[in-house]
Formats: C-alpha cells, sequence, structure tokens
C-alpha cells in the first residue's frame, strides 16, 4: 500500500484551508502541538506541515496563478530516512507513510538537509523535527466514521482539490485521476521519487477578443433587442 | 545556508586534529628527516586528540535535542552522520593505545607500528566520512561533488602539518622533509580550493521549472505564502552578496595558503611555523565559512530563487 496526496492545480484557489485544518488537526495527534512563534506580535511565524506557495506561470496576458500547496511528499527513495542518524526518520512498510519518531529525534537538521521540498521543520520548544502524518492518527481511527478516516486537508478542502488513497491500486481515485491528468511529480530529477503527484492545470483556450466590427445583422439585432428592452 | 559556528569550528578543529595525528603517525613509520622522539609523539597526539573533543563537543551546541545525542550512531548503515559518529568514538581506543604503547617505551615494536597504521586510515575514514556528511545531499548541488571529501581531507592534512612541523621545531627536531611536506599540503589544498569555487560558481542545478513541473513557461514566485520568515528561511534563506563572497575567497588564499607558503618557504624557524599555524587555521575557518554561507539548497527555489 503507498499512501499519498494528489493536488489539483486546476482547482486550487490558495485559500489556505488546508493548511489551517492541518494546523488545527495536529494540535494534538501524534505529532503533538505546532508550536507558534510569537504569534501575536509583530513577525508572527511557527511550525506548519502544510504551505502553500503561489507562482505566476508565463507572462502577462498568457499568464496564471497556480498555487503550490506543498506538504511532505513521502518519497519512496526518501533521503531524510536515509541521513537520519538516529533513526528517527522512518518510512513506514505497511503503507510508505515517512515520521519523525519524537522519541529519537535529535534535531540535529539534516533531514531537512536532505528534504528538497522543505517537508520538515524544527519545533524549537520541543527541540525535534515534525513533519506532516499523512494524519496517520486520523486514518486509522476506527472511532471516527469511514468518511472521516482521510487527512485533514483533504476533508477541508472546498473546492475537492485534493485527493487521498493508495497508489499502488490502480482503480483507486488517486490512481485514475493521475493516469487521467497527467499527474507530475516536483524535482524527479533528485531522484527522490515521491508519492504526492500535481496535477498540472488544465489547458484552456483563451476567450476570442472581440476585434472584428459587428456586421450589419448584428447591429440590426442588437438595435431591435434594445428597443424591446427598453 | 545559513552557517552556523558550531559546525564551522567542529569541522576545522576535528579536520586539523586528525591530520595531525594522522602525519604524526605516518611520520612515525616511514622516517621524515628523523624518528620522532616521545615528547613529540605524546604532546601531539595528547594536542590531536583535544582537538577533537573540542571539535564534537562543540557539534553538539549545533542540536536542539541533545539529549538523544547518543542514539546518533544507530543508523551507520546508511546515514553518513552516524558512521562519522562511530568511526570518532572507534578512533578514541585506537589512538590511546597507540600512545599508550609509546608512553610506555614499546616504540619499536611491530604492534605499536601496525597501531599506527590504524591511526592514520581510521583518522583519514573519519575526516572522510565528515565530508561526505555533505556531499551525499543532492538537494545541495554545490556540495554534491567529490571535492567536498577530498577538500576536507587536503585541509585537514594540511593543518596538520603545518601543526606537526611547529611541534617537531619545538622540540628541536630537523624539519628539512617537512617542510616540503608542508608546502606541498599547501599547494594540493590550494588548486583543490581554487577547483572547488570555480565548480560552484554558476548555478547550473535543478530550476524552479523542475521545482514545479512548468517546464514549458517563465515561472516565477508570486506570494511565498508567509509574511514572516519560517524555519526553512532561516536555515538556508541566507545568501552573502557576491561582492562579499569574492572578497573572502581571496580571504582565504592570501591566510589560508599563500601567507603561510611564504612563511615555511622563508626557512624554518618555530616562531614562524606557529604564525604560518595560525594563519593558515584562520584561512580554513573563513573557508568552512564560505563553505556553508555558498550553499543554495533546492528549496529556495520555493522562495523566489530561478536557479540553484
Amino acid at each position: 500500500m503507498r499512501l499519498g496526496l494528489v493536488i489539483d492545480l486546476d482547482v486550487c484557489v490558495g485559500c489556505n484551508a488546508c493548511a489551517v485544518a492541518c494546523k488545527q488537526w495536529n494540535t494534538s495527534g501524534t505529532t503533538g502541538p505546532l508550536t507558534d512563534y510569537q504569534p501575536y506580535q509583530k513577525n508572527p511565524s511557527g511550525v506548519w506541515f502544510n504551505r502553500i506557495r503561489n507562482f505566476e506561470v508565463g507572462d502577462y496576458p498568457h499568464n496564471k496563478t497556480v498555487h503550490f500547496p506543498m506538504s511532505c511528499m513521502h518519497c519512496e527513495d526518501a533521503w531524510c530516512v536515509t541521513v537520519c542518524p538516529t533513526g528517527a526518520s522512518y518510512k513506514r512498510k505497511e503503507d510508505g507513510i515517512v515520521l519523525v519518531d519524537q522519541d529519537k529525534c535529535m534535531g540535529c537538521n539534516y533531514c531537512a538537509w536532505a528534504c528538497p521540498y522543505g517537508a520538515r521543520e524544527l519545533d524549537r520548544e520541543d527541540g525535534t523535527m515534525k513533519k506532516c502524518t499523512l494524519c496517520v492518527d486520523r486514518i486509522y481511527d476506527k472511532k471516527l466514521a469511514p468518511e472521516d478516516r482521510q487527512p485533514a486537508c483533504v476533508i477541508t478542502c472546498p473546492t475537492h482539490a485534493r485527493h487521498f488513497g493508495d497508489f499502488d491500486d490502480p482503480n483507486s481515485k488517486v490512481s485514475c485521476v493521475v493516469r487521467e491528468r497527467g499527474g507530475q511529480a516536483l524535482m524527479p530529477e533528485l531522484g527522490y521519487k515521491p508519492t504526492n503527484m500535481y496535477l498540472p492545470p488544465r489547458a484552456v483556450r483563451q476567450e476570442k477578443q472581440h476585434d472584428r466590427r459587428p456586421s450589419l445583422v448584428d447591429r440590426v439585432r442588437e438595435w431591435v433587442n434594445r428597443s424591446v428592452m427598453r | 545556508m545559513h552557517p552556523a559556528i558550531s559546525v564551522i569550528f567542529f569541522t576545522v578543529a576535528s579536520g586539523a586534529g586528525y591530520g595531525l595525528i594522522a602525519l604524526l603517525a605516518l611520520s612515525s613509520l616511514i622516517t621524515i628527516d628523523a624518528m620522532p622522539t616521545r615528547g613529540v609523539v605524546l604532546s601531539g597526539g595528547i594536542a590531536a586528540l583535544c582537538a577533537i573533543t573540542a571539535g564534537f563537543v562543540s557539534s553538539t551546541f549545533h542540536l536542539a535535542n541533545p539529549r538523544n545525542a547518543w542514539r546518533a550512531m544507530s543508523r551507520f548503515r546508511t546515514s553518513w552522520l552516524a558512521r562519522e559518529g562511530l568511526l570518532a568514538v572507534l578512533f578514541y581506543p585506537i589512538a590511546a593505545l597507540w600512545l599508550l604503547r609509546w608512553w610506555l617505551g614499546y616504540d619499536d615494536s611491530v604492534i605499536t607500528q601496525a597501531l599506527a597504521v590504524l591511526t592514520v586510515l581510521w583518522a583519514m575514514a573519519t575526516v572522510f566520512s565528515t565530508g561526505m556528511i555533505y556531499a551525499c545531499l543532492r538537494t545541495i548541488p554545490q556540495w554534491n561533488t567529490s571535492l567536498t571529501p577530498a577538500n576536507y581531507l587536503l585541509l585537514g592534512l594540511m593543518l596538520g602539518s603545518l601543526a606537526l612541523t611547529s611541534l617537531r621545531l619545538y622540540w628541536g627536531e630537523p624539519v628539512s622533509r617537512m617542510l616540503v611536506v608542508n608546502i606541498g599540503f599547501l599547494a594540493t589544498a590550494g588548486i583543490m580550493k581554487f577547483l572547488y569555487f570555480f565548480w560552484v560558481g554558476t548555478p547550473s542545478g535543478p530550476t524552479v521549472n523542475t521545482a514545479t513541473s512548468f517546464n514549458r513557461a517563465t515561472v516565477r514566485l508570486f506570494d511565498v505564502g508567509h509574511s514572516a520568515g519560517t524555519f526553512l528561511t532561516q536555515e538556508f534563506g541566507y545568501q552573502p552578496p557576491m561582492p562579499r563572497i569574492r572578497v573572502l575567497r581571496m580571504t582565504v588564499y592570501v591566510l589560508g595558503f599563500i601567507v603561510p607558503a611564504v612563511l615555511v618557504a622563508m626557512g624554518g624557524e618555530f616562531n614562524e611555523l606557529m604564525v604560518a599555524a595560525l594563519i593558515s587555521l584562520a584561512g580554513v575557518f573563513v573557508e568552512r565559512w564560505l563553505f556553508f554561507a555558498e550553499a543554495r539548497h533546492v528549496v529556495t527555489l520555493y522562495h523566489g530563487r530561478q536557479q540553484v
């Protein structure tokens, strides 16, 4: 089983609801509270698992604003696991989720150096590295209704831009949508084989410019419509 | 990349210490000028071990949760940091045994010589592992070359050779061949450092296009998503301006290699060698600072950079 997320860049509007939901869910849970640094002062900052970065692709008038929610990609060849000296960083065999054992981490930052996506952050209060857990404490929780056993960010997305599922199952939602829409991995040349996929924006033809003078028939029709309406 | 003073001090001090003790052990095996005396070996060995220990203590200041630092050797099968920790810890008994045999007067025996060989190889393996900690990361293209462990080894040996020559002069031993060895290490390390600066100058790694999977158009960061800094910008966002980098590179060449080489070539008095060793040490500190400051992590592609 290879669990992961698919994020639809065509649909994401950059509302940051997934970031807020992640922060809220992780107020408790396996990794404990995500620390805020000076939240009510001038430069509020904090530990976040999910960050949305916004890019402009292309030049005006052929440009598009694309919003990139980025959390841990749960890579197949996760180098954050390879380089961890204490063994705190590990990848589960049963579902491929990469986790940080908070009891073993010594906060050396080596895994953050190894992660190209910036998924891991040091929590200065706890002194350990924290990252997206793929809501492992949620997806297996039998006390929740089956439809709630998904990551918090997937459930909360108002535009349904996030999908969660098993990439090893060719008939799952995530596998189908990656195939149909041509899902892409980020920075594949590094060889980390990220599990999370991003669906590119659909190719949309630009709206036709009205640069032709209306024909006589159109102008007469326009005049008749105006007279009738008034 | 934010240069952490604790890590800089750790790599420079431990590199110099391993270089000193490796060359000391080597000079007890193959006679350079003369067989070193008991005073040189013991004082040099203890000084080297002190430098190495100071380096390791300094490296623990970099940890946010040092309570778990004892676990840092457990993943030696995959992690170069774990390998380095393990090699460093196991080096102490080897070096201590070798020094003990010299203390007790068994400097001629085969066992002592075998321990000397092991000391040399183990010290070099440890410095190599230190370099590989940085070189194995594909996320920092500047470090991901063979020049990184090469420079760690050569700079450690260079500092060690200067320290050894000063020490032998202090104890009144002949050093004519050691001076040549010093010039050799200074020249080689200087050339390798130049090659490194040449190699990492131009960004040639991943671009923001591959980072966002949009390869067909120009991609620009529009909004990074946070109004204040984050752990990522703090750790990886530091980039000194190019004029300052150029000045610091010149400083590395002058302090690290040129001035010490001139001092060594001037004849070989203890005062000159000592000053050369200290100036070279200062130059290597600047070099290590630049090594971290010039590094560009690929995560900066998500924070405004076009190419690393």
